[in-house]
């Protein structure tokens, strides 16, 4: 029984450690572009924001598949051995945060970018501090679009299936062991890793509130 | 140059751990068969075995494009066109079992009263009772499919024949929810039996309803940075007579009958490229 | 000093079309007209918040504008008012050193912690004043900044204004309130779809108009 636990807890750790380096990487390139087309006129940023809402939608077993092409050994990153490792779930599911995070974080900032921008350019700031004061101003948005992201990371199985493999010790997250444990058909334990699941979010969540509602 | 560095680091992990990739089926997973024999293997060799666990024909395809160094499976027809592709080497039969066709205690079809395997499918058709089928690619499914065509019958898109595109234990919930007949590993079938309250109606000695499962070595000349040294130590292992007996243990005690009965190497179904 | 020439902006359905406007140094010009006839564009022309689609503007000094919307940021009242400081790169203890006289005198000193997003209209533009006076500008730009004050506040507001004006500062002040353009400016503009209809000495502008619509207008009549 306490081996059992310790192992949800290491499965749970290793979803929290997975979608939470999945977000961060997703962050790191999605809120600069979000900022950015947030901060520009509406009329150019039409096709970035139709791609990245769409992009919202994307499947993720078909992301699992394209990764998994890439990264087999007959595929053309197969060199690399990332194939069935933690790192190449990170990958897939930070294509799968990144419209998330990017989408959410341009319509938080666009609502303010007229404003904020009159705001700091006549008080004699350049467009460096335009944007960086819209980061700021958009905290609120941003943790919205954070935690968007890393709930789709952690709450996805298509692709983590795929890529992951689900090895026990290695790739198994929360996601892909509810799966194993229904087609085993212990939907108790099933159940109780969704719980954990959901309690892993909760707390990530209000974490990440908690922090964007500081002043 | 860095990003190469970067790579490199991740090779070099994965490598220095001696670890090998085992794909194999969710019948031998779930059943707990590999977690009760593998930490031995890892014990005296330091190998860790990093288990892949999906349908027979998914197995197949991730070693046939290089990305595990060894499968074990248990669908005779595709193993022979694996190797006969090149894609694997050194089949060896492990251990097997059979299958058996579950449904409704009430058995409306009255298969349990069928002489063999094919007469208590061509009931099912006849009957048009329901039928639950994977519909996928896996070691059971194929199974499935020859029953039908040694019955010379032809079940798609009949009303009562329902493809589930889940593993074997979803299957028979799926099959008690819906008092439906399905065909099913012996394994799989044991552990869910309390909770679905599904009767083995055909769980006798039949050719057609042999489940045999076999491990090959993936070619290491198809692929680069494959494992193989580690794959053949693993075939030797799993072959060994004391682990073969442990094989044919497990979980004796607490179903009354082997779940998978050893093989020491000797196919009960010949597997020819 | 401000200098435009040959001015033009157009949106849809709108134009502004200005020949020629300069601004003494030190000068107080007010800016009067009906919604809608481009007093908040000629604005940020002037300022430099817009580019104009035809013409030059020039502007000699360090200048600073205080929107009509009167925009606050999602922080404490203490950091709004000094966040023009801080954007000139003054440290945040000096920034609150410089900012906290000019608090207590438009009566935040009060409310330094409060998010600024919680304050009234009337605080939020006295806010406002404070943030922009407290950079110590050559020339403020102002778009309605006593709108829906209350009595006391506009006397506040205007105090703060003539002080600035006292200062040597310039100022360009736009308000719907004709007693204070009237009151306050050296200089009115008179402005209509998008023309600069009449301008000059305050009193000239108010009493002895040009043009007929400019009379009507500040007798209080409709004119568009
Ligand atoms: N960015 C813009 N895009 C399109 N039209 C605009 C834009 N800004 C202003 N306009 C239009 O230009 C005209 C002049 O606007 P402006 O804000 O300069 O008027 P105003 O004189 O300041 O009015 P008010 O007294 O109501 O503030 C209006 O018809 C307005 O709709
Ligand atoms: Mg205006």
């Amino acid at each position: 029984m306490t081996a059992d636990w310790l192992e949800v807890w290491e499965v749970a750790a290793r979803s929290l450690t997975v979608a939470g380096a999945a977000t961060l990487l997703a962050a790191l390139f999605s809120l600069p572009l979000g900022v950015w087309l947030g901060s520009r006129p509406r009329r150019g940023g039409l096709g970035a924001q139709v791609l990245l809402y769409a992009g919202m939608g994307l499947p993720p077993v078909v992301v699992g598949l394209v990764f998994y092409l890439l990264l087999s050994r007959s595929g053309p990153l197969g060199f690399s051995g990332l194939l069935f490792t933690k790192a190449a779930m990170v990958l897939a599911e930070a294509v799968l945060a990144f419209p998330m995070i990017a989408g959410f974080t341009m319509a938080g900032v666009r609502a303010r970018a007229e404003s904020v921008r009159r705001l700091v350019r006549g008080l004699g700031g350049c467009e460096r501090q335009v944007l960086a004061t819209l980061l700021w101003e958009s905290r609120r948005p941003i943790v919205a679009a954070l935690a968007a992201g890393f709930g789709s990371a952690i709450s996805e199985v298509g692709a983590a299936t795929i890529v992951g493999g689900d090895i026990r010790h290695h790739t198994r997250v929360l996601t892909t062991a509810v799966v194993l444990e229904t087609r085993k058909g212990d939907l108790a334990n099933a159940m109780a890793l969704g719980a954990v699941l959901l309690g892993v979010t909760l707390v990530v969540t209000a974490v990440l509130v908690v922090w964007g509602e500081r002043r | 140059m860095k990003r190469t560095a970067f790579l490199l680091v991740f090779c070099s992990l994965a490598l220095a751990a001696g670890s090998m990739r085992l794909a194999t089926t969710t019948s031998v997973n779930d059943s707990g068969l590999l977690d009760y024999i593998l930490p031995g293997f890892t014990q005296e060799t330091g190998i860790d075995v990093q288990v892949i666990a999906v349908g027979t024909g998914q197995a197949l395809a991730i070693a046939g494009r290089g990305d595990a160094d060894a499968v074990l499976v248990h669908a005779p027809n595709l193993e022979a066109r694996f190797l006969k592709e090149g894609k694997g080497v050194d089949h060896a039969c492990i251990a097997f079992n059979n299958f058996v066709i579950a449904g409704p205690a009430a058995d409306p079809a009255r298969v349990a009263a069928a002489p063999d395997a094919v007469a208590a499918m061509r009931r099912i058709y006849q009957t048009g009772a329901t039928f639950i089928s994977r519909g996928d690619n896996s070691g059971t499914y194929n199974r499935e499919q020859q029953l039908w065509r040694a019955a010379g019958l032809d079940p798609r898109g009949r009303p009562w024949y329902l493809e589930s595109g889940s593993g074997m234990g979803a299957t028979l919930t799926l099959a008690a929810e819906k008092g439906a007949y399905t065909l099913t590993d012996l394994g799989t079938y044991l552990f869910v039996k309390s909770k679905t309250g599904l009767a083995d109606l055909f769980n006798r000695p039949d050719p057609l309803m042999l489940n045999q499962y076999s491990y090959m070595v993936v070619n290491p000349k198809r692929f680069a940075g494959l494992n193989t040294a580690a794959a053949y130590e693993l075939r030797a292992y799993l072959l060994r007579k004391d682990v073969q007996r442990a094989i044919g243990e497990y979980l004796k005690d607490r179903f009354g009958q082997s779940l998978f009965n050893p093989l020491y190497g000797r196919c009960k179904e010949e597997v020819k490229p | 000093m401000i200098r435009a020439r040959g001015l033009l902006r157009r949106y849809p359905g709108f134009t502004l079309a200005l020949e020629e406007l300069a601004v003494e140094p030190g000068r107080f010009v007010t800016v009067i007209g009906p919604s809608g006839a481009g007093k908040s564009t000629l604005l940020r022309l002037l300022a430099g918040l817009e580019r104009p689609d035809g013409g030059t503007v020039q502007l000699r000094g360090r200048a600073v504008f205080v929107d009509q919307d009167r925009t606050v940021l999602e922080r404490s009242v203490l950091a709004n008012a000094a966040f023009g400081l801080e954007l000139a790169g003054v440290s945040r203890k000096q920034a609150t050193r410089r900012v906290l006289p000019w608090l207590e005198r438009v009566g935040l000193a009060d409310k330094l912690a409060l998010p600024a997003p919680r304050l009234s209209g009337g605080e939020r533009a006295r806010l406002g004043l404070v943030r922009a006076l407290a950079l110590e500008p050559d020339v403020l730009f102002l778009d309605e900044p006593t709108q829906a004050l209350d009595p006391g506040n506009v006397a506040l507001a205007e105090e703060l204004m003539r002080e600035a004006h006292r200062a040597g500062r310039t100022l360009v002040l736009v308000t719907h309130n004709l007693y204070q353009a009237r009151r306050l400016g050296e200089e009115t503009w008179f402005l209509l779809g998008g023309s600069l209809l009449e301008s000059g000495p305050s009193a000239v502008v108010f009493e002895r108009p040009r043009d007929p619509r400019t009379r009507a207008y500040v007798a209080g009549e409709m004119v568009y």
